[in-house]
């Protein structure tokens, strides 16, 4: 050999970032990318309680739309993920506009907002799920404290567990969402509003017209942050309702997980994995891309 | 950008702040709802809940329902308590985040300081995998970790936590250091020091606010994961999985407030890193994401 040996720490400390960061580009493309081209094969096998490589075509696909437990994720997904979103935004903005008013005690409410993202899903469901049981929670509350009448079963209702779903997620992520858009609203240049109000803008037109358009990132991280969250949901629902009453409450994760693993459906469930995995995509994919371009230029 | 300085310029009448402050107050309620019920009544006999009312305090004060979720209460088969359990998390969350963590940080390094041809491909990859629904490679990681040989073991959680955890760490760490001017790497450079002198003299020694933001982001997810723990736990299930098992259990009567005992064990940890570490990762995200 005639490499020298200061020619050879040269090249390795030339070779050494690439060699540190291989480790993790290997495993991100194998566990990752490989695992997901695995799922999507096995979705187009005949795969039962064990992967098979017996192709099927597009046979679990046309099963699986045909389920009427996959047509009750769906419309569960659609409506838990539109009400969730609508919802935690809603009270996000709302609460950080009126956080921003120089509120005394801001300092403490702060926190209060958001602890519940720091709970597992698991803490959340449990809670709740006693809390709105009939037999104990808030319908005898209501009940003992003489509203006698009063009467709160959404949770053992099949048509409105899923509702149920959507106040213990908003409850666990709205105080986040508020951060996003108090940081927001705290980056806007008050000169901007200053002016606004010479010009005799009221506050109602000031936040719709001014402060609301300038919080579009805001908007946007808020919408994909929690249209993901959404969508992969599978503790709070395992916690708070077990897919029930029934399986009213059945969304895509539960469904994937059960015909997967229970009902030794492994190709219908890797179809099922696919879907979810080409929805978030359909979010993520767009906005990744626009954030790794802006930062670039 | 710093939090909670600078207030808006709109200011609003009297009636409008009484307001205002009406709703701030009756969020902080709903917020503290759940945390009040899951208090009290882990301090009550279950009598007082089957019996009495939810919102109420406990007339005869008890520690037992904690005692019972800790060391005796029946997880799925065994009378163990939440104890083993709790156990198991911690054994999975301390290794899991450190690796992740360290090799986030190296990452995060080289992506900005020593880069390279397609160095943004390789980052675009790691960055779609923190955002994959994970019921998407779950199937496969069964059949590796059962080639492994790590089914249902601990160093499976931590390997299944790393991998998926890596993304995220990358990202934070990649935001960060791409504010740290990249001229005084190259003087270093150029006196000599190498790949890791550097970083171990240079970054390592500015990193405190991504560490934090980093070490809690996994800790917090970490922690909290169910079903990667349900899916992969075998013997060794993580605090989320078995607190899920004692609440879903069919057999005999409803322990409430041993429930809510467990609930509070499962969340404290998480709780207390949120109370003592919460303000520096607000600061240390903000520090990240805004200079990125």
């Amino acid at each position: 050999m005639a490499m020298t040996e200061a020619d050879f720490r040269t090249r390795l400390q030339d070779w050494l970032p690439k060699l540190v960061l291989a480790p993790s580009f290997a495993v991100t493309l194998l566990f990752v990318y490989g695992f997901i081209l695995f799922t999507v094969v096995l979705s187009f096998t005949g795969s039962k309680m064990l992967p098979r490589y017996d192709w099927v075509g597009f046979e679990n696909y046309e099963k699986l739309w045909a389920l009427p437990a996959w047509t009750t994720a769906i419309t569960n997904i659609a409506i838990f993920a539109s009400l969730y979103i609508v919802i935690c935004t809603l009270i996000g903005l709302m609460l950080a506009i009126f956080l921003d008013q120089k509120i005394r005690g801001e300092g403490m409410l702060r926190p209060i907002y958001l602890y519940p993202m720091a709970l597992s899903f698991i803490v959340t469901g449990t809670a709740w799920k006693w809390f709105l049981d009939p037999g104990i929670g808030l319908q005898r509350i209501l009940q003992q404290w003489g509203w006698e009448s009063f009467t709160f079963t959404w949770i053992k209702d099949g048509d409105m567990a899923i509702y149920t779903i959507v106040i213990a997620a908003v409850w666990q992520t709205s105080g986040f969402v508020m951060a996003m858009f108090l940081a927001g609203l705290r980056g806007i240049d008050n000169e901007i509003l200053k002016a606004a109000q010479i010009d005799g803008a009221s506050n109602w037109q000031l936040y719709r017209r001014i402060v609301i358009p300038l919080l579009r990132p805001a908007f946007l991280s808020a919408l994909v942050i929690l249209s993901h969250l959404a969508i992969k949901s599978y503790d709070l629902v395992i916690a708070l309702t077990g897919g029930g009453p029934g399986r009213a409450t059945e969304m895509p994760a539960t469904f994937m997980y059960s015909y997967t693993f229970t009902r030794n459906q492994m190709g219908i469930g890797a179809s099922s994995a696919v879907i979810m995995l080409m929805t978030i995509a359909a979010i993520m994919v767009p906005y990744l891309y626009a954030e790794l371009k802006e930062k670039k230029a | 950008m710093s939090v909670a300085t600078q207030d808006t310029a709109v200011s609003t009448g009297r009636i409008t702040r009484a307001f205002i402050y009406l709703v701030l107050i009756l969020f902080a309620l709903f917020y503290l709802l759940p945390l009040y019920v899951m208090g009290v009544n882990s301090l009550k006999p279950l009598q007082e809940i089957t019996g009495g009312n939810m919102m109420a305090l406990p007339s005869q004060w008890t520690l037992d329902p904690w005692r019972s979720a800790w060391s005796t209460a029946q997880i799925g088969v065994e009378p163990t308590g939440l104890k083993p359990y709790f156990l198991n998390s911690i054994l999975m969350v301390v290794p899991a985040v450190a690796i992740s963590t360290i090799v986030g940080a190296l990452n995060g390094y080289i992506l900005t300081k020593w880069r390279f041809r397609g160095d943004t491909w390789v980052f675009g990859l790691m960055l779609f995998s923190c955002f994959i629904p994970f019921q998407i490679v779950l199937i496969p990681m069964a059949v590796v970790l059962g080639k492994l040989g790590l089914a249902g073991s601990v160093p499976g959680l931590i390997l299944v936590h790393v991998v998926y955890g890596i993304g995220f760490t990358t990202l934070y760490f990649r935001n960060y250091y791409a504010s740290f001017p990249t001229e005084l790497v190259r003087a270093a450079m150029i006196d000599g020091a190498g790949f890791f002198r550097i970083f171990w003299r240079i970054l390592l020694p500015v990193s405190g606010p991504i560490a934090v933001v980093s070490i809690i982001w996994q800790f917090t997810n970490i922690w909290n994961d169910f079903l990667f723990g349900v899916s992969f736990g075998g013997t060794s299930q993580p605090m989320t999985v078995a607190l899920n098992n004692l609440v879903q259990s069919s057999t005999g009567v409803k322990e409430y407030n041993v429930h809510f005992a467990g609930a509070i064990l499962a969340a404290l940890p998480t709780l207390i890193v949120y109370i003592v570490a919460g303000r520096y990762f607000v600061r240390g995200l903000m520090a990240g994401s805004v200079k990125g």
